[in-house]
């Protein structure tokens, strides 16, 4: 029996220990804020925090999980009012949406840690997060507005 | 055909507006796209809207949202019209049905299409409820406005909501076309304004449902091992090991589409049943397949290439022709030739194919993220043996789309699926399988010649483009067929013109990708005018405008076959959509001045390119600054961009699009090739089929929209164009190495 925290709240887990936690998130307990887009950790879509770091969840499997607290976009602000959720929104960044999730959850990790990023930062940190609408012009807009550095 | 018509509550209607609702269905064809749609016009009869007694505005979209903001755009223009506010309106995504004319998402098409008749739509309702107000008020119409979802009578100030006018409204007559005024662009409350999309909040909060997120209780999961080369088949099958994976439940076999009939038809394979998607992926992994491959197991990119290039330099069937190039070419004094290469594409959507089925007592509900639910319909009917009416296609939001999901081949499995085992269905497509089973962009050779004046600006032009048919379904090699798209329709200013297509045998689905054939197109026109230009020695900018010539409308009819979207006027009808030169000269004038050209030297490493195209109805100029490094590396400081699109409803949104489709035509000029050896794509993720990244993709794209009262052009497609030639032809004034064949990554730069 696999235990673990999910946006604060206790789980348990009696399945197949190598299933990824994004599989487990989306398929068991139908959280499909956090999405499928390579399944081999390329491409960002899948992106949750582990313990606080920005973690590629079709990458992470039940048992690597076990006793771990994972931060979904469900939880990620009571009311998506998040400083980055918010930034996005008045940046109009989602064009199909699709890999936001996983775009903001990888900011806010980046925010965390740097506070004030600067490009250089925001290239390292975002990389990982495929967008194939592009928006990243406005990703990174949002990411300084909500970190209040000058664009 | 051309009038509004009101409509009772019934199907899907039913489930969405309550007793007493106004609810008005218009014609979804304007007058001006009748020509050669004439036939199918009696059954266009409609774009909804609906307003409740309680003053709810409720707007049906019948187009598919991808990321374009189609689901926002097309009901802003309704609601202007309307004078409704835009807080009392609520968006509803139509299921697929014919009765709402075209809903095929792609060919730039949903604003070119249906900007008017929303404004009918919206400008109608607003009438009845204005007609209303004055019948019960017993004052002339005239006197009747409605103002942000209230009719007002002007002299006396009375004011009724439209919720209470909604009885009454229904009771009056549908007014003629002619009687419903279209408001003066300077009333628009909403078109031509910056409106966020309707699906921000619930997408930032990983609230909204995209294909990939539907559930239907009891629904199974499944994943399918495809042929790995095109037509093959199952020839015998061992799932014994797949069958002892924990969820995995059983296996299906799904028949391979007949002969060679693939269009949007199963690819055929063994399906892998779990009560999770990773149990049925695991599964798959277990499975042990011979499989009788078939004709395509031969085909091979770097052969094909070849053969592609041989019978582009032969001629080929004239798709248009000016004048006599022969004869020009034979008393030229300076000719110039090459050739060009553009290799197949994916269209990679962030959201692989996805579709949830659930079929019962002969009628079929599928949930799937497509482009075109009405085609849902019509394959997935025949698939198991009911009539498309029986199907019900439920849009939901696309991760992505960019051509590949107007092609239902997977709700077609799913279908199937849920028939044999009596449940819903879901089948998830994983990023391997998205990346070998792509209807890919067809891959292209071009052959380009020229003959040049004393100035250096091209007197006669011959093109030549050769690339396999799209979904085709020959075993024979035949003609690609939009042979005109970016090749015909040559802006410059000559005298002697041809523009030729060859024929060639397709060996893996082909479809068309974001711009279609304008990809491997413009990248051969405007890197050859930008040859043609440096033999010259000419600025870029002076010399484009010096070959695009007078101000002058473009025909392409007369010695041409097919109009690649050239116009969209009939017999006797005005095109609203000439060719027009002066259009492309001015977008040229202003990119030059945005970029700040000629401000800074190319050379050493650095350097500016530049591209103007016209494609969708719409005309673009970008000019690319890129930065070489000593490796050979890449990088985009910068790309300005201006469009001229005619009208625009939501300038934001379009600005966006064009930001996007540069990062597009970035990831394909500088990355993007999809090769094959043996029958089988060689590529499988993001790791060798790349896409840029944020650190890889321009840095900043500035995007200004020509201020314009035209009619709408086509915004989703019309910015990749011009991207790949650009970029090419600023590596060109960096190093002065010309790229020919695409992806750069594959030059040699240093």
């Amino acid at each position: 029996m696999i235990q673990l925290k999910v946006n604060g709240t206790s789980r348990q887990f009696d399945g197949d220990p190598d299933m990824p936690l994004l599989w487990y998130l989306r398929d068991i307990l139908d959280m499909t804020g956090t999405k499928f887009g390579c399944g081999v950790g390329l491409c960002g879509a899948c992106t949750v925090h582990v313990n606080g770091a920005a973690t590629r969840s079709c990458s992470m499997t039940m048992k690597q999980a076990a006793g771990k607290n994972i931060l979904t976009i469900e939880g990620l602000a009571a009311h998506g009012d998040h400083p980055v959720q918010k930034a996005w929104k008045a940046n109009n960044v989602p064009q199909c949406g699709y890999c936001q999730s996983g775009q903001i959850m990888q900011a806010a990790a980046l925010l965390k840690q740097k506070p004030k990023p600067t490009d250089h930062d925001i290239d390292e940190a975002m990389q990982g997060n495929i967008c194939r609408c592009g928006t990243y012009q406005h990703i990174r807009q949002a990411i300084k507005q909500a970190a209040g550095v000058k664009a | 055909m051309s009038n509004v018509y009101q409509v009772s509550r019934r199907g899907f209607l039913e489930g969405l507006f309550s007793a007493g609702a106004l609810i008005l269905a218009a014609p979804l064809v304007p007058e001006i796209l009748k020509g050669s749609e004439a036939d199918n016009a009696a059954f266009h009869p409609g774009v909804y809207v609906g307003i409740q007694p309680d003053g709810k505005v409720i707007i049906v979209v019948h187009r598919s949202e991808m990321g374009t903001g189609i689901r926002t755009t097309l009901p802003m223009v309704l609601a202007d019209e309307l004078e409704a506010d835009w807080k009392r309106v609520q968006i509803e995504q139509a299921i697929g049905d014919r009765k709402y004319g075209s809903q095929n998402t792609d060919g730039s098409n949903s604003i070119v299409g249906f900007y008017e008749p929303f404004r009918v739509a919206g400008a109608t309702a607003r009438t009845m409820l204005e007609a209303a107000a004055a019948s019960k008020w017993n004052v002339p119409a005239s006197e009747c406005q409605a103002k942000n979802h209230e009719v007002v009578h002007s002299s006396s100030g009375r004011k009724l909501g439209f919720g209470e006018l909604v009885a009454d409204a229904a009771k009056q007559p549908v007014p003629k076309r002619e009687d419903v005024h279209l408001k003066s662009p300077a009333d628009f409350r909403y078109i031509g304004k910056e409106v966020p999309i309707t699906d921000l909040d619930a997408i930032v909060t990983g609230q909204r449902a995209f294909g990939m997120d539907a559930k239907v209780p009891g629904m199974l999961f499944a994943s399918i091992e495809h042929p790995p080369v095109l037509g093959g088949k199952v020839a015998n099958v061992d799932d014994s090991e797949a069958l002892k994976v924990k969820g995995v439940s059983k296996t299906v076999p799904i028949e391979t589409f007949k002969g060679s009939n693939y269009m949007f038809n199963p690819l055929g394979g063994v399906a892998v049943i779990a009560d999770n998607t990773w149990a049925a992926f695991q599964g798959r992994k277990k499975l042990k397949i011979d499989w009788d491959l078939g004709p395509h197991a031969t085909y091979d990119s770097v052969t094909y290439k070849k053969e592609l290039q041989e019978t582009a330099r032969k001629p080929g069937r004239a798709e248009r022709q000016v004048g006599d190039v022969d004869a020009a070419f034979a008393k030229a004094t300076k000719i110039i030739e090459a050739e060009y290469y553009v290799p197949h594409l994916a269209h990679a959507p962030m959201e692989p194919p996805v579709a949830v089925a659930d079929y019962r007592d002969g009628k079929v509900t599928i949930w799937a993220p497509t482009q075109n639910p009405q085609a849902v319909q019509t394959t997935v009917a025949p698939a198991v043996g009911v009539k498309p009416e029986d199907v019900t296609c439920n849009v939901t939001l696309l991760g992505g789309g960019f051509g590949r999901k107007s092609k239902p081949d997977y709700c077609a499995e799913a279908a199937i699926l849920s028939k044999q085992l009596g449940k819903p269905v879901k089948v998830v497509w994983s990023r391997e399988d998205d990346l070998h089973f792509d209807y890919f962009h067809f891959v292209a050779a071009m052959y380009m010649k020229a003959a040049v004046n004393e100035k250096g600006l091209p007197t006669a032009w011959l093109g030549r483009s050769v690339y396999p048919p799209m979904l085709s379904g020959s075993d024979k090699p035949s003609y690609g067929g939009l042979g005109s798209m970016g090749f015909i329709d040559v802006p410059w200013e000559m005298a002697d013109f041809r523009a030729e297509n060859g024929m060639a045998q397709g060996h893996v689905r082909v479809g068309w990708l974001r711009s279609v054939a304008n990809i491997p197109h413009a990248f051969a026109v405007h890197s050859f005018i930008d040859e043609l230009a440096a033999a010259a020695g000419r600025d870029r900018v002076e010399y484009l405008l010096a070959a695009l010539g007078s101000d002058r409308i473009i025909e392409l009819g007369g010695g041409g076959r097919g109009g690649g979207r050239g116009g969209r006027g009939g017999a006797n009808r005005p095109n609203p959509y000439p060719i027009d030169t002066a259009r492309f000269k001015r977008i040229v004038e202003m990119v030059a001045d945005q970029s700040g050209w000629g401000k800074k030297k190319s050379g050493n490493g650095h350097g500016y390119g530049i591209a103007v195209h016209r494609s969708f109805l719409s005309y673009v100029a970008t000019v690319v600054e890129v930065e070489v490094d000593s490796k050979g590396g890449i990088r985009i400081p910068r790309v300005d961009t201006v469009v001229d699109a005619g009208t625009v409803v939501n300038p934001e949104r379009v600005r966006a699009q064009f930001e996007g489709a540069a990062v597009f035509g970035a990831s394909l000029a500088l990355m993007g090739e999809i090769t094959s050896g043996d029958g089988r794509i060689q590529q499988s993720n993001f790791h060798n089929y790349p896409v840029a990244r944020i650190n890889e993709a321009p840095f900043e794209t500035h995007v200004t929209l020509v201020k314009s009262d035209a009619a709408p052009g086509g915004v989703g497609e019309p910015g990749v164009p011009p991207i790949a030639p650009a970029i090419c032809n600023a590596v060109f004034a960096a190093t002065g190495k010309r790229v020919r064949d695409l992806p750069l990554k594959k030059a040699k730069l240093v």
